[in-house]
């Protein structure tokens, strides 16, 4: 049988309070044991909708959309980044679309997530990893699919792995993911 | 330049919540502690002071934008100059040293830094969102945006390539929980064993809930002076230690916002570029580097932090440090997650890269004075982390990187004893130290130099 928690857990909410205590004479003993007094804490909700453009990067998440793994190639070194990037660090210049979909890839490093900043708690557990492509310089972070999160292993590192892509694109860089190949 | 000195310093109590005070207030908490240090009054300081530096991560967790004025004002402070830096966890760290160059380029005699942090006013997801939202945010945070994770990835290649083991890691949290327990300032006291570690509740895998900081409020305040400055102050009537305590050295590095675009550089260009000295000059150091390299290793990689090296190189060649194992007696590192840790030893060059595990188990890292439980082979080196780091004091991240420097001034002054009333922590006859802010994964980092003159 399954033990419930000790402690239940904390969180905003409640009644909305419209007064609070406060002496009824504000005589000099009072208004001293105001310094006494615990602090009022109140919530304060805040929210907005970003308008955010991918700017020079918008034809790798295009790329996803349409199955497409993109990278980003400087035109005389041939450097290439897994993830996109309009210019390339070294040389300064602005660099070339490259398919990299059917490239050998493979874990370069991984985590099982168990918990998550609030927006992806939910999806607990879930695998972060680092993917390497043959002949590319640089990193794509992403998520691994199709593993055991509560059989993690070192044994992941160096896994052959191929990209999936969702057939109904968010427009997110999690439009790609990718399997054990 | 002009010598700097390291004055005086305060910390407000570290804890997970602080609804009792505004931040400004929490900022002035430890900034009175520091006037009141030197023996001056508040008017008295607030004459001779000429500025200040002030330090704040998020505009998010205080939902104030402009809070750095807001501080100014509440320690009145004004019309005298002032401005707010941001550079992540390395916030307080950048701060000391700006404060450093106002002072050393003759801009002013006493400057002091204040820096504060209030996490609790979001629940800790929410908290953890803030924090991911210094990655990518088109590229990096929308896959699953989280800091814990992003270190448990660098570890997991640390393991893979140099076979350091969750046990090292451990290692790192129950030196940095025990020293806490001597450290009233610290957010956890507590005393763990490796087993507790390991049977913490699992995070990001393979880091447990013991080997990660935790969010918190907090403020620290240091002040620096030049040699006029600590005349004009020692002339109103303060009380400044002797002998004084110097900073000797400053270096700050950068890298790659999203650590999948940090380089993987070949054996020639890590040595060329990257080596300490020290490694420079050792046959055998470089034949263990051509070997890691023959058999895989590319720097930096996922696994280290260029910046981080960049950061102590640089302040190494500025204070002449040449051995920093030998030639320092204790190091305040940015200990967020304790695999970090352990790649900061590497970083700073308290050992070789690809050691750190090693260097964690070793006992090198620990105070010589103390019973952590624990089988330790080899004696006390270098303390890391005598006040029980971020993973113990808490994190309050503009705050954090000055508490290193107050805790550092203390330990070089020798005053340990009289601010924590508990000597246990004292390294005796403490002459160097170094403190380390960090950034990121590993985007900013700062390493000062402080020394007993």
């Amino acid at each position: 049988m399954t033990m419930l928690p000790k402690k239940r857990p904390e969180t905003l909410g409640g009644y909305i309070v419209h007064n609070v205590p406060f002496p009824k004479e504000l005589t000099p003993e009072a208004l001293e044991w105001l310094k006494q007094m615990t602090p009022i804490q109140i919530e304060q909700p805040y929210s907005i909708t970003y308008l955010h453009s991918y700017a020079q990067d918008s034809p790798w998440f295009a790329g996803l959309t349409n199955k497409k793994l993109l990278a980003s190639q400087d035109v005389e070194t041939g450097y290439t980044y897994a993830t996109p990037r309009g210019h390339d660090m070294y040389t300064g210049a602005e660099t070339n679309w490259i398919d990299i979909t059917d490239r050998h890839a493979e874990v370069h490093a991984f985590t099982v997530c168990h918990f998550g900043s609030e927006e992806f708690l939910a999806e607990t557990p879930f695998v972060l990893i680092q993917v390497e492509f043959e002949g590319v310089d640089t990193l794509l972070l992403s998520r691994l699919a199709g593993v055991d999160p509560l059989k993690a292993s070192l044994d992941w590192i160096g896994m052959e792995i191929v990209p999936k892509f969702l057939r109904n694109s968010k427009l997110k860089p999690t439009d790609v993911y990718f399997v054990p190949a | 330049m002009r010598p700097v000195y390291a004055i005086s310093g305060g910390v407000s109590k570290f804890a997970k919540s602080r609804p009792d005070k505004t931040f400004p207030a929490l900022i002035k908490e430890s900034y009175d502690y520091a006037i009141a240090d030197l023996g001056l009054d508040f008017p008295t300081f607030t004459e001779i002071v000429d500025g200040s530096v002030a330090s704040y991560f998020s505009d998010h967790f205080t939902r104030q934008l402009m809070a750095a004025i807001m501080g100014q004002d509440y320690l009145g402070l004004l019309p005298k100059p002032s401005h707010r830096v941001e550079g992540g966890g390395a916030t307080g760290g950048i701060c000391f040293q700006e404060v450093w160059k106002s002072i050393a380029s003759g801009h002013m005699d006493v400057g002091v830094g204040y820096g504060f942090e209030t996490m609790s006013h979001v629940e800790t997801w929410k908290g953890n969102e803030f924090i991911a939202l210094a990655s990518d945010v088109s590229t990096d945070y929308p896959v699953g945006g989280f800091y814990s994770g992003y270190y448990a990835m660098m570890v997991t290649r640390h393991m893979k390539e140099y076979g350091t083991t969750v046990e090292d890691m451990a290692h790192v949290s129950v030196k940095n929980h025990i020293n806490a327990y001597h450290n009233p300032y610290a957010q956890k006291r507590n005393r763990y064993t490796i087993e507790d570690v390991r049977n913490a509740v699992m995070v990001a895998w393979p880091l447990t809930r013991l080997d990660i900081c935790v969010m918190s409020d907090g403020a620290a305040s240091t002040i620096l002076a030049s040699e006029e400055g600590i005349r004009k102050l020692e002339a109103a009537g303060a009380i400044i230690p002797r002998p004084l305590v110097k900073v000797t050295g400053i270096g700050r590095g950068t890298d790659a916002m999203r650590m999948a675009d940090r380089p993987h550089v070949d054996y020639e260009f890590f040595m060329k570029n990257y080596a300490t000295q020290q490694e420079k000059d050792s046959d055998e150091t470089k034949a263990y580097y051509k070997d890691l390299w023959d058999r895989g290793t590319r720097y930096p990689g996922v696994h280290s932090f260029r910046a981080g090296r960049t950061a102590g190189n640089q302040a190494y060649q500025h204070a002449g440090v040449y051995d920093p194992l030998e030639e320092l007696d204790f190091v305040e590192l940015h200990d967020a997650y304790t695999s970090s840790e352990i790649q900061t030893y590497e970083d700073l060059g308290l050992c070789r890269y690809g050691e750190g595990g090693p260097f964690a188990s070793s006992g090198k890292a620990f105070l010589p004075n103390i019973d952590y439980g624990i089988d330790l082979p080899e004696a006390s080196a270098c303390a890391v982390n005598p006040s029980g780091g971020l993973i113990a004091c808490g994190h309050p991240v503009g705050a954090t990187g000055l508490m290193q420097a107050v805790f550092a001034i203390w330990q070089l002054q020798g005053s340990i004893g009289k601010h924590f009333k508990d000597a246990t922590l004292q390294i005796e006859n403490a002459k160097r130290g170094a403190i380390h802010s960090h950034a990121g994964t590993g985007t900013y980092v700062t390493v000062s130099i402080l020394e007993r003159e």
